[in-house]
């Protein structure tokens, strides 16, 4: 920020990208419906996530919809005390890595769980959630 | 491939910067450049500009081009570079393929970088984003020193890392920037104002985070044949450049206790180079974050994985150590103005090579005259290794 010199302020440009979901909007209505869902690829057998309509492994874009389990063990987090412009209304958060049983890792929020208590290894279960702004999201509570 | 030299760089002074926009700042360090290559912005054939945040952190969208007019390089073959937090090191390569390739005998690089536009939580939602927006950003939040405390927390688990560990990093490199003239924080600090130092993402607390920077720095690249016509004396000769890259969601990736793109393009330039770890006279690594040190020493090879934060314990990356690394202050004290890292990395080990170094008490001792950058683009999203010799 401009500390005293003479400055001009730029004219303001908001941005809101819409982002198409329409490859994965299946993803997105599970998650409504309380499941969170990986893709498979049909032809080579890898399974994503996040998910994707096109297998970057062996170029398929035969794939399916596989529901995961909710069982992961936390192999790193943060706790997250100075938060991006967007983020401020949000009270410092909490955000892990967690693997699941089926082999994929899950980047999420990790919520009901005092930082004190939060140990590498621990299991945790992975539930579909909707935002306090309405939006479909996923996160780590204990199990 | 042809040789190709470095033969002039200049460093504008790194710091808030509120007295000069995007070109001014760029023109601070390419007027020295040329005064150090001794040719003019008319010599130039090709120029790449590396620039992360044109329209994000500071207005303008076209940065080359608006740098390049007003440094009079306009008519140049000319583009602008992104790798995120390498876009310096990827300028450079993009300039250094020009002249081995044949197509140009004098091109050069231009990292400049202006953050401080806009405010600190404009600027952290800004590099937050740099990842995988839709899937890590939009709904968790994740900021840079997140993605970084993701590392220090798995890296401590792993092999025992501590936070005084961390902050042993910081420590040294303050100590340093203390004495770079072109620094952003010139003063040393201690272990306990790092401990102290407020919580920023756990378990990374301010002192273990570089600075918000403005500044630029310049490289000026030339073929073996206009070495030679130019008499150049002291040529600093690149000698190798290794690059990769990692997946842009972390929880792709295998583990957290290193980045693979920094293995992986460390030993594509030691091959280039053909040299060995134990040969580098002096190295400066991508400390973004005091973890990201001790994680490079590892991922380089100066050191056994899981025996990053012994080597700074002992005191092996200091001045008069086994391998000397960042003793112009690294991105934790000189400050990194993303852009212009990795040609600030260059402009500081061409100085080494020459036993230039700014002040003296910051010149290595030089038995093999062999330096190395390594400079990471997000976190391990991208990765470029530069070797140079004299």
């Amino acid at each position: 920020m401009s500390i005293g010199l003479p400055s001009i302020n730029s004219r303001q440009l908001n941005l809101v990208f819409k982002i198409p979901t329409s490859k994965t909007s299946k993803f997105w209505d599970r998650i409504r419906e309380g499941e969170v869902y990986a893709t498979k690829c049909k032809k080579c057998g890898k399974l994503f996530f996040p998910p994707v309509a096109d297998c970057s492994n062996c170029f398929s874009s035969d794939m399916e919809w596989v529901k995961l389990s909710d069982e992961a063990e936390i192999e790193t987090f943060t706790h997250i005390i100075v938060r991006p412009q967007s983020f401020q209304q949000y009270e410092p958060y909490t955000v892990a890595i967690g693997r699941l049983k089926e082999g994929v890792k899950v980047l999420a929020w990790l919520t009901g769980v005092k930082l004190t208590d939060i140990r590498v290894g621990m299991k945790v279960k992975l539930i579909a959630k909707i935002t306090s702004e309405g939006d479909p999201t996923y996160e780590f509570v204990p199990t | 491939m042809r040789r190709v030299a470095v033969i002039g760089v200049g460093h504008a002074k790194f710091g808030a910067r509120p007295d000069v926009n995007i070109a001014e700042l760029a023109f601070e360090s390419v007027k020295p450049a040329f005064e150090d290559a001794g040719i003019t912005s008319r010599d130039v054939e090709f120029v790449a500009l590396g620039s992360a945040g044109a329209g994000g952190w500071y207005e303008e969208t076209l940065p080359a081009v608006v740098v390049a007019e007003y440094c009079g390089l306009t008519g140049a073959g000319l583009v602008r570079c992104e790798a995120a937090c390498a876009t310096g090191s990827a300028a450079l390569s993009t300039a250094y393929f020009n002249i081995a390739s044949g197509r140009a005998e004098v091109a050069m690089a231009i990292g400049v970088e202006k953050m401080s536009e806009v405010d600190t939580p404009t600027t952290l939602e800004l590099i937050g984003r740099a990842g995988y927006y839709l899937w890590e950003f939009h709904n968790f939040g994740m900021t840079f020193p997140a993605y970084y405390a993701l590392h220090a927390k798995a890296h401590m688990e792993k092999f025992g890392t501590t936070e005084e560990d961390l902050a042993l990093v910081s420590v040294k490199n303050h100590k340093y920037g203390a004495m770079n003239p072109f620094a952003h924080f010139q003063r040393e600090i201690t272990v306990e104002d790092v401990l102290v130092s407020p919580v920023i993402a756990w378990p990374l607390k301010l002192y273990d985070c570089c600075p918000i920077t403005d500044g630029a720095a310049t490289v000026v690249l030339a073929s073996e044949e206009k070495v030679r016509e130019l008499g150049v004396d002291a040529p600093v000769w690149v000698a190798g450049i290794g690059y990769s890259s990692g997946t842009a969601t972390l929880s792709r990736r295998q583990n957290y206790v290193g980045l693979q793109s920094s293995v992986l393009a460390a030993q594509r330039a030691y091959e280039d180079a053909k040299v060995d770890p134990n040969e580098i006279d002096v190295a400066l690594v991508h400390d973004c974050f005091t973890i990201a040190e001790i994680m490079a020493y590892e991922d380089l090879g100066f050191c056994k994985k899981g025996e990053g934060a012994r080597l700074i314990r002992e005191g092996q990356t200091e001045i008069d150590g086994k391998i000397p690394v960042n003793v112009d202050g690294g991105l934790k004290a000189k400050g990194h103005p993303i852009g212009a890292t990795g040609c600030s990395m260059v402009h500081e080990l061409t100085k080494q090579l020459r036993g230039e170094a700014e002040k003296r008490q910051r010149q290595v001792q030089l038995k093999n005259y062999v330096a190395l950058a390594h400079n990471v683009g997000g976190t391990g999203h991208y990765c470029y290794v530069t070797i140079l010799k004299r």
